[in-house]
């Protein structure tokens, strides 16, 4: 009983920085529809600046001080991504902005390693509270105990600013309808700015509170990101005791988890959230999202057309060319192509989906990283040949596809996009902690193809065989009734269904095929590298598939391979420097301010202007 | 007081508004008339600059609003009262009337939420529920009502007589006339020509986004064919 209870509060203790976090994604994400994954990027530079602080400012005073301090600071660290950042970037498309918060994350990495140092840090003890107390014979730190008393205040402060006062009165009304909110006579930039501080602070606040007990390192803001996510959509988008009930549900969970099954610790949290959604698709106190609830009018789509003479034969001639590199390149350069290729086709297979079908996945690399573990996994065990190991990959990736779209389809927007992200951790965390079978972190190694394969120059034509293959079966599939049909459904569910078009089926054979050639990718990739290890399945590799797929531009057709290829070569190229990703954020953001519809749509808008649709240039368009 | 001139407005390459021009004058109810898809919203929403002119100028007291945001438009003293009503369904009648509050204005008697309540009594009895749990005639009152509470010299009512029932039409009537008094100016967005007749001092029909016609209603009246070619009446 006693230990029982201990668990318990340990549970609600750790509860109290996640909740923190958590309410400041909800917050920002209910106002400016921007999902922040720079969120985890604040609650690590929280716990950092609160770690600085408390070297300089001594005694119980300074130490809570220091934490207040971190999260200011962090706040006006925010406010400084909103002005330099997202302002530029609040009228291009619908989730655009996510990219450049990709961007965020990479700069403020770096910049914390260059300030910081690549040590973790220990973060000290609360001055006066360093001891335990003894309930029924278990100790429960001291420190534990504040955290649990302090948390119903925050959120009682937090409730009151949005129920109570003006400006929580104009952060509800902006959440329904901003343009409305300005039409009235409020500046919607500050009150954007405004929220975008506090979220942040409320981050930068959960960071470093949580010192004395986690400390502080540079893994802690991908680390977080998942959990914060689950807690979200478990409380239900935007209400805060949701997330509190949800954040405290999950970390008493995981300590449980950690005592008595600590082989699931992980798979724990996605378990309970999939077991919540399934009962309340909207979490525990969510309500439903109406889609286009929110009046946002984007400019009108440009239809997709076929290809035309010319850019049939531009890309022949590339084809030609790329076929002749391993004659006249070094072999570096054949290597790399075969990843530009891999790499090209995990976009493609995403900016299916995405763009035609307007299905945002947050966990693309599931598909990708779950082919090459079918393949690898079959190789290792079933000592299967190769030719069945790539047969079976797109296959596997495809039915893991099917069920986890069938769980998140019942979800639409963000709900969806995270749900997709949670699943994806899901299958990251089964693989990472299921050592035995799956190798753990050490992943599966030595799957190589046949001999008549091993060549990287064959493999190369293989790849560019496969992988370009997959790639002009997705561009064919959206000028198919059945491309016809997804688009028609990403449109408008309403009309589509009307004409007779069971979008939800048609959305979940896009969502298996785009896993399924995710999966081929992931085939390609596992046989050219010789391994597989647990990161081709996690948060980051699905952003990178993001990230390219909306610099590329969502609403081109070629979009994801070009973003694709530039990334790889752009990445190739930069990660050479000691700060990389300071660079590569950098020139993210760069990207999403001045060409936001992307590279090729801007490549396209740029020709379009010069070829003059002369006389009357429409500039007008809702805001 | 405002003035349009020469305005042209787009939605993508669909040309709407075509130089339009007309103006309001203080302390006057112009009805702006027209077929459905007209371009009346256009017009209003052109003003609130929720819509950018491609070209042509907007002028309010003096002032160019082209190049304005909508927060700024409506801080100069212009209310705007959308068509589909946009009142906040989570928030309560009183939460509604908070987001449209804005300082008091030179010249104009402050609105508070006693007086809106005086001339919208159902609105008070409930004034504690939720925007989604009132009737469409009751949204329309509390999007004017909001709106008010922003203390503007021009309001800008789009259709408000829309999908509503005659008796709160009638009552609708007796609210725009006791604006006027207060000195209000008044731009209506209107296809129900008695309606329009009943409230305002002058009519602008347009069709396809150009201006048919700019005078009085007896003029109207007298011209019999503008009327049939471009109301259903
Ligand atoms: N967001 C939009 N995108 C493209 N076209 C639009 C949009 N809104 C309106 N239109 C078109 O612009 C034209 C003018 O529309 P508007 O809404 O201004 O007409 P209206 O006179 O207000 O009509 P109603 O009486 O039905 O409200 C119509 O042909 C309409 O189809
Ligand atoms: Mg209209």
């Amino acid at each position: 009983m006693g230990l029982f209870i201990a668990q318990l509060l340990t549970g609600l203790a750790n509860a109290a920085a996640l909740f923190l976090v958590a309410s400041g994604l909800s917050l920002i994400f209910g106002v400016t529809r921007i999902v922040n994954f720079a969120h985890g990027s604040f609650y690590m530079l929280g716990a950092f600046i609160g770690y600085s602080l408390m070297q300089v400012l001594p005694g119980a005073v300074g130490f809570w001080s220091s934490i207040l301090l971190a999260g200011l600071a962090v706040g006006f660290i925010g406010v400084i991504v909103e002005l330099l950042v997202l302002r530029p970037v609040y009228k291009a498309p619908e989730l655009f902005q996510l990219v450049a918060t990709f961007g965020v994350i990479l700069v403020i990495q770096d910049l914390a390693l260059m300030i910081w140092g690549a040590e973790d840090v220990l973060g000290p003890r609360a001055p006066g509270l360093k001891g335990v107390i003894r309930i029924m014979d278990e100790p429960v730190p001291k420190f534990d105990l504040a955290l649990i008393a302090i948390t119903p205040f925050v959120l009682f402060a937090l409730w009151y600013l949005i129920s109570k006062t003006r400006v929580g009165v104009l952060v509800r009304a902006a959440t329904q309808d901003r343009e409305m909110v300005g039409a009235l006579g409020v500046n919607q930039s500050w009150l954007f700015t405004g929220v975008f501080f506090l979220g942040a602070a409320l981050a930068g606040l959960g960071g470093a509170i949580q010192l004395p007990k986690g400390g502080a390192d540079l893994l802690m803001d991908f680390n977080i990101l998942a959990s914060i996510f689950v807690v979200v959509v478990i409380g239900g988008m935007g209400s805060l005791p949701g997330a509190y009930i949800a954040a405290v549900l999950i970390s008493v969970l995981n300590v449980f988890g950690v005592a008595y099954i600590p082989q699931s610790t992980l798979v724990l949290m996605f378990v309970v959230m999939a077991v919540v959604l399934t009962v309340r698709p909207y979490g525990l106190l969510g309500r439903e999202e109406v889609a286009g609830e929110h009046g946002q009018v984007g400019e009108p789509e440009q239809p997709i057309k076929p290809a035309g003479r010319s850019a049939r034969i531009l890309v022949l001639v590339f084809l030609i060319a790329l076929a002749c590199l391993p004659f006249v390149a070094e072999p570096f350069f054949t290597i790399l192509a075969t990843d530009v290729i891999v790499f090209c086709l995990f976009a493609a297979s995403l900016h299916f989906i995405l763009g035609l079908g307007g299905l945002v996945s947050f966990g693309h690399a599931a598909y990708f990283g779950g082919g090459a573990y079918v393949a690898a996994l079959l190789v290792n065990y079933a000592d299967a040949p190769m030719e069945l190991a790539f047969l079976m990959a797109p296959i596997g990736a495809g039915l893991l596809a099917a069920i986890i779209g069938w769980l998140c389809l019942r979800l639409s927007g963000v709900y969806f996009a995270m749900l997709t992200l949670a699943l994806a951790q899901l299958v990251w965390s089964l693989v990472f902690q299921w050592d035995e079978f799956t190798g753990g972190d050490d992943g599966l190694v030595d799957i190589w193809p046949p001999d008549y394969l091993s060549d990287t120059t064959v493999y190369f034509y293989f790849t560019m065989v496969v992988g370009i293959g997959g790639i002009i079966l997705l561009r064919h599939m959206a000028h198919t009734p059945f491309g016809y049909a997804l688009r028609a459904s990403r449109d408008s569910v309403r009309q589509a269904e009307a004409t007779g078009i069971h979008t939800k089926r048609i959305q979940w054979l896009a969502f298996s095929v785009a896993g399924a050639l995710a999966g081929l990718a992931g085939a390609l990739f596992v046989f050219s590298k010789g391994s597989v290890f647990p990161v081709e399945l996690e948060i980051a590799k699905s952003f990178d598939g993001l990230i390219v797929v909306f610099l590329g531009g969502v609403k081109t057709l070629s979009g994801g391979v070009v973003g694709a290829a530039a990334l790889t070569l752009v990445q190739d190229y930069i990660t050479r420097f000691e700060y990389w990703r300071l660079a590569l954020g950098l020139l993210i953001i760069v990207v999403v301010i001045i060409a936001p519809k992307g590279i090729v749509g801007s490549f396209r808008a740029l020709f379009e202007n010069r070829l003059g649709s002369a006389g009357d240039k429409p500039t007008g368009g809702t805001q | 007081m405002l003035k349009l001139s020469e305005i042209n407005s787009h939605y993508g390459k669909a040309h709407i508004l075509n130089n339009l021009s007309f103006c309001v004058g203080p302390g006057e109810v112009v009805s702006l008339l027209g077929r459905n898809g007209a371009g009346k919203t256009t017009t209003v929403k052109s003003i609130m600059q929720l819509v950018r002119p491609s070209s042509g100028d907007v002028d309010f007291e003096g002032q160019s609003l082209v190049r304005s945001a909508p927060h700024q438009v409506a801080k100069l003293g212009i209310g705007y009262v959308p068509e589909e009503r946009r009142i906040f369904t989570d928030l309560t009648i009183l939460e509604n009337l908070e987001v449209g509050k804005q300082p008091a204005r030179k010249g104009i008697a402050p609105w508070n939420q006693q007086r809106l309540f005086d001339i919208f009594p159902n609105l008070s009895e409930r004034r504690n529920n939720r925007g989604k749990a009132l009737s469409g005639g009751e949204q329309q009152m509390l999007s004017i009502a909001r709106t008010l509470m922003g203390n503007p010299r021009l309001l800008l009512l789009d259709e408000p007589s829309e999908g509503i029932a005659p008796v709160i039409v009638e009552q609708m009537v007796t609210t725009i006339l006791k604006l006027k008094e207060e000195g209000l100016s008044v731009l209506l967005s209107e296809q129900n020509l008695h309606f329009a007749r009943l409230v305002a001092d002058r009519a602008v029909i347009i069709e396809s986004g150009e201006k048919k016609f700019d005078g009085t209603f007896d003029e109207l009246e007298a011209n019999t064919e503008i009327r049939d070619a471009y109301l259903s009446v």
